[in-house]
């Protein structure tokens, strides 16, 4: 092939004077990291929250968390990133919508990348969530009204506890997700690790050592999840329980 | 806050955004869905097979495919294809340089020069890139299809005589096919949303063709909106056509 390879090229100088291309990378990785693991965490509460409002006995309650779903689940992440980024501005506010627009660089996308995913992934682990308990036997539920306890309660100490141990593995391919994902948020110029690869790109025309780099370091990042999610996994095994091991989708 | 909303930009560029637009994304989509389905059912194939020499790299190309995000790939397969391409065409050429170069002159007016990289159309390049995309995640779902059906199905047509390739054809996979056929059509909508990434690459898909409108007449709320209603219409639609499918299938078993 006619290319030339350049495998130094990551420890020459950048043009945009922040350091070698192997800094502009990194820092790529740290805004990905930050953005996705911020949207995760957001990602995961407002999920339950959701997944739970499925399954209670309230029917506005059980409308509302489908109505929630099927809105975060059938728009492209793509379309939802442009709604977040250039729609909700002008839809707020004046006001409020003149300081979102004023934000300082990064911050201007790096909320609504945030926002965009954290809403797209509840919906998803809400479905998780959902499933989870319908998979518990109804006498769980039961049980735990029965000996006295609010709906909340049951949820807080019966149900949820054994539902986060059974999807984990479900968890950790989204988590895998949100971090894939959050790529989209170059086309709403937050500099993320992809982003960061373009940009090396189109500065040294090492195309396929950049790409490569790239590659290597979302591959690496997955190692690192499925491995912290495992470790997770056997901390939190019940003895004698099962071994969390439902109907697991292949996540090897 | 709609009190400025102008809907005539919509109604002006329906033609545009359906006709050139749309049109992409669903060729795209089906198109990329086939090929991905084949691919991905010889890539099961493989990945089930008890030869590692087939398996292993079934399985590194899945999982390695599963690991980086989709707009990586897009990039890699729109600057890689010219130099592969223009590596392999250069190659055949050298093998055959008068019936190899007289075809390629003939179909496609190309002219080889020594293995330089080709100019390659924007559907070619996104069609080869969701193909091997997805290739990974309908293998998996091919992959438990197959195993969804009992071994002793496998058996039993051994016994019959029959060999690997017509146990599969006409045994295993027809059956692996009903059995998935909800989950490959969810992720064909997954596919379907996806599509709309090859915005970055400048592309007038739907979403590529309502955001050039969007720009040109600084309408970016109108259009954003619409093209988000479009998507959530098409795929809620989708969707609950494949919920009925899956439970149409689930009595028969």
């Amino acid at each position: 092939m006619n290319y030339n390879w350049n495998w130094h090229i990551f420890w020459e100088a950048s043009p945009d004077g922040s350091g070698t291309y192997l800094d502009v990378l990194l820092n790529g990785l740290q805004w990905t990291l930050a953005t996705s693991l911020s949207a995760a965490v957001l990602a995961f509460f407002l999920g339950s929250i959701v997944g739970v409002m499925r399954t209670t006995p309230s029917r506005a309650l059980r409308a509302f968390g489908t109505a929630y779903v099927e809105l975060f689940r059938n728009i492209p992440l793509l379309v939802q990133m442009f709604l977040w980024y250039f729609v909700l501005p002008e839809l707020l506010p004046t006001a409020m919508g003149n300081w979102v627009k004023a934000m300082a660089p990064p911050w201007a996308s790096f909320f609504p990348a945030v926002a965009c995913l954290a809403f797209f992934t509840s919906a998803r682990v809400a479905e998780q969530v959902r499933a989870g308990i319908e998979s518990l036997s109804s006498g769980q539920r039961l049980a735990g009204l029965a000996t006295g306890l609010t709906l909340t309660q049951t949820y807080r100490y019966v149900l949820l506890p054994v539902v986060y141990r059974i999807i984990t593995p479900t968890l950790t391919s989204e988590l895998m997700n949100v971090i894939k994902n959050s790529s989209v948020a170059l086309t709403i110029s937050l500099v993320e690790l992809t982003s960061a690869t373009r940009s090396m790109q189109e500065f040294s025309f090492q195309v396929f050592e950049a790409f490569t780099a790239a590659t290597l370091i979302y591959v690496f990042i997955n190692i690192v999840v499925v491995i912290v999610m495992r470790i997770l996994e056997k901390k939190t095994t019940i003895p004698g329980f099962f071994s969390g091991k439902a109907e697991e989708p292949s996540t090897e | 806050m709609f009190s400025d909303f102008d809907f005539d930009v919509i109604q002006r560029s329906l033609p545009y955004l359906f006709k050139e637009g749309m049109t992409f994304t669903l060729e795209l989509t089906v198109c990329a869905m086939i090929g991905g389905i084949i691919l991905g059912t010889l890539l099961a194939m493989m990945r089930l097979s008890k030869y590692r020499v087939l398996s292993a790299p079934a399985g590194m190309y899945v999982n390695l495919t599963r690991a980086v995000p989709l707009l990586l790939v897009i990039f890699w397969c729109y600057f890689l294809m010219p130099y592969v391409c223009g590596y392999v065409l250069h190659r055949l050429y050298l093998v055959s340089p008068s019936a190899v170069g007289d075809t390629l002159v003939d179909l496609f007016g190309y002219q080889v020069k020594d293995g330089q990289p080709v100019q390659i159309g924007a559907f070619a390049s996104t069609l080869v890139t969701f193909t091997l995309f997805q290739a990974a995640y309908y293998c998996e779902i091919m992959r438990s299809g197959i195993l969804s059906v009992s071994r002793g199905q496998e058996g039993a047509s051994y016994a019959l005589g029959l060999n690997y390739w017509q146990s599969m054809f006409y045994v295993i996979l027809p059956q692996a096919f009903r059995n998935m056929l909800p989950v490959l059509l969810t992720q064909t909508i997954i596919l379907f949303q996806d599509t709309s990434l090859v915005y970055v690459l400048s592309i007038t898909d739907f979403l590529g063709a309502a955001s050039k409108v969007a720009q040109r007449d600084g309408r970016l709320v109108e259009m954003y909106l619409f093209a988000a209603l479009v998507y959530f219409a098409i795929c809620l639609v989708l969707s609950y056509g494949v919920r009925r499918l899956q439970r149409r299938i689930a009595i028969v078993r």
